[in-house]
C-alpha cells in the first residue's frame, strides 16, 4: 500500500504542477486580453450600426432595448440613433433561421420614416461563392430606401421583386425573412407602446 | 543535427501535409483562401514551436504514465493563449463589414489542440531532444504546414474565386466555384500531393 501511494504521488505531482503552471499562464493571458477583446467586440458592433444608419451623435448602445420577435424565437435588439436629440432612425439586430446552413444575423437600419437605410451582415455561414454573396452590395443594395411596410420585400420566386442571388434562392429568401422580421417586430412594438 | 537540416526536414522530407498527411481536418476546411491558409498555418506554427520547447524541457521530469495528459495540458494551454490573443487583436471586421480573420478561422483555432501534428512532434521529437533543436523542429514543421496550407489556399482561391490574397486575377467567367467548396479541397490536395512527391523523389 505504501509503495502504491508513493508511486501515485510520483505520478500526480508532475501532472499537478503542469496543470498549475498552465492555469496561471491561462489566467494571465485571459486578463491581458480581456479589455482588447471586449473593445474589439464593441467596435465591431458600433461599426455595424454606423454602417446602416445616417449620421448620429448619441450612443445607441446605452439606449438599446429588445423587442419580441413577431413570430417567436429570440428577441431582437434595437439601437435607436439620434442627432442633436432628434431621432434619425434605428438599427435592429435581426436573424433568420431559414438559411442554407445555420443562422443568418443582420443589422438592418431604418430611417425615421421606416425606410431601410442600409443593411449589414453580422453572421452567415452560407456556401462560399453562392449564398455568401449576400454580403456584397449588389444584393443587399436592392433593399436600400425601400419600406417593407408598404411593399413586401420578397424574392421574385415568392412574388416580390428582389433578384435572388444566382443559385442561392434559399439564402436570399432567408435574408428577406430577416429584414421582414426586423421591420414587423420593431414597428409592432412601437405601435403597442404608443397606444 | 544542424539547424538548416532540421528546418528543411520539416518543409520538405517530413512535410506534414503532403508527406506525413497529418492534420487533414484544418488543411481541408480552412484553405478556402490563401490568407486563411496562411494564418491557420502560422497559428499552428506558434503553438507547435512553443509546445515543442516546453515539452522538451519537461520531458525528463514527467513519468511515462502521465506523459500524454501532461503534453495535452501544455498544448491546450498554448492553443487557448493563441486563441485569446487572436480574438483580441485579429478581430477587426473585413472590408464590407465581413467576418474578421478570427471569425473566419472559427472553431479550427481551438481544434489545433487535437491536431495530431502537434502531439506527434511532441512525442516523436521534442520529448527526445534538447529545447533548441525542438524549437527549430517546431518552426520547420510549422512552416511546412503553413507553406502547404498557403499553397493549397492560393490554388483554391485562384481557381474558385479568381484571386490570390484577395487580389483579383481572373475574370468572373473563369471562376470555378467547386474549388472553394469541400470537393475542391480534396481535388486540389490530391493533385498537389502527387506533384510534391514526384518532385521530392527526384
Amino acid at each position: 500500500m505504501g509503495k502504491n501511494a508513493s508511486s501515485l504521488s510520483r505520478l500526480m505531482i508532475p501532472l499537478l504542477s503542469v496543470c498549475l503552471v498552465a492555469s496561471v499562464l491561462l489566467g494571465l493571458a485571459y486578463t491581458v486580453t480581456l479589455k482588447p477583446k471586449a473593445d474589439a467586440g464593441l467596435a465591431r458592433q458600433l461599426q455595424s450600426i454606423q454602417a446602416v444608419l445616417p449620421r448620429f451623435d448619441n450612443n445607441p448602445f446605452e439606449e438599446q432595448y429588445s423587442v419580441p420577435s413577431v413570430d417567436g424565437g429570440d428577441s431582437l435588439a434595437c439601437f435607436p440613433a439620434s442627432l442633436d436629440g432628434k431621432p434619425v432612425g434605428v438599427a435592429v439586430r435581426t436573424w433568420s433561421a431559414l438559411g442554407y446552413s445555420g443562422m443568418i444575423r443582420l443589422m438592418v437600419g431604418f430611417d425615421a420614416q421606416g425606410n431601410i437605410f442600409d443593411i449589414s451582415v453580422l453572421e452567415q455561414k452560407e456556401t462560399p461563392g453562392l449564398g455568401a454573396k449576400m454580403v456584397l452590395p449588389e444584393f443587399r443594395g436592392q433593399f436600400k430606401g425601400r419600406n417593407p411596410g408598404s411593399e413586401p420585400l420578397k424574392v421574385r420566386k415568392d412574388g416580390g421583386d428582389i433578384d435572388a442571388i444566382t443559385a442561392a434562392t434559399i439564402s436570399s429568401r432567408a435574408f428577406a425573412d430577416a429584414v421582414r422580421r426586423a421591420y414587423e417586430s420593431y414597428f409592432q412594438d412601437k405601435k403597442q407602446s404608443e397606444r | 543535427m544542424n539547424v538548416r537540416s532540421i528546418l528543411w526536414n520539416g518543409v520538405l522530407k517530413d512535410n506534414p501535409v503532403f508527406v506525413l498527411v497529418l492534420g487533414m481536418c484544418p488543411t481541408l476546411a480552412t484553405t478556402t483562401s490563401a490568407i486563411n491558409g496562411l494564418s491557420m498555418g502560422l497559428a499552428t506554427t506558434v503553438v507547435l514551436s512553443l509546445s515543442n520547447v516546453a515539452i522538451s524541457l519537461l520531458a525528463s521530469s514527467i513519468p511515462d504514465k502521465v506523459r500524454i495528459p501532461s503534453y495535452i495540458v501544455v498544448i491546450a494551454s498554448f492553443v487557448t493563449i493563441v486563441d485569446l490573443l487572436m480574438s483580441a487583436y485579429l478581430n477587426t471586421p473585413g472590408p464590407d463589414g465581413g467576418a474578421s480573420l478570427y471569425e473566419q478561422l472559427g472553431i479550427f483555432i481551438p481544434l489545433i489542440v487535437v491536431n495530431c501534428i502537434v502531439l506527434g512532434r511532441a512525442e516523436a521529437f521534442a520529448s527526445r531532444n534538447a529545447p533548441l533543436p525542438s524549437l527549430f523542429d517546431g518552426i520547420g514543421i510549422g512552416l511546412g504546414f503553413a507553406a502547404s496550407l498557403t499553397l493549397l489556399g492560393s490554388v483554391r482561391e485562384l481557381l474558385g474565386n479568381g484571386s490570390v490574397f484577395g487580389i483579383s486575377l481572373l475574370p468572373e467567367s473563369a471562376h470555378m466555384l467547386l474549388f472553394v467548396l469541400a470537393p475542391g479541397a480534396f481535388i486540389v490536395l490530391g493533385y498537389l500531393m502527387a506533384l510534391f512527391n514526384r518532385f521530392l523523389k527526384k
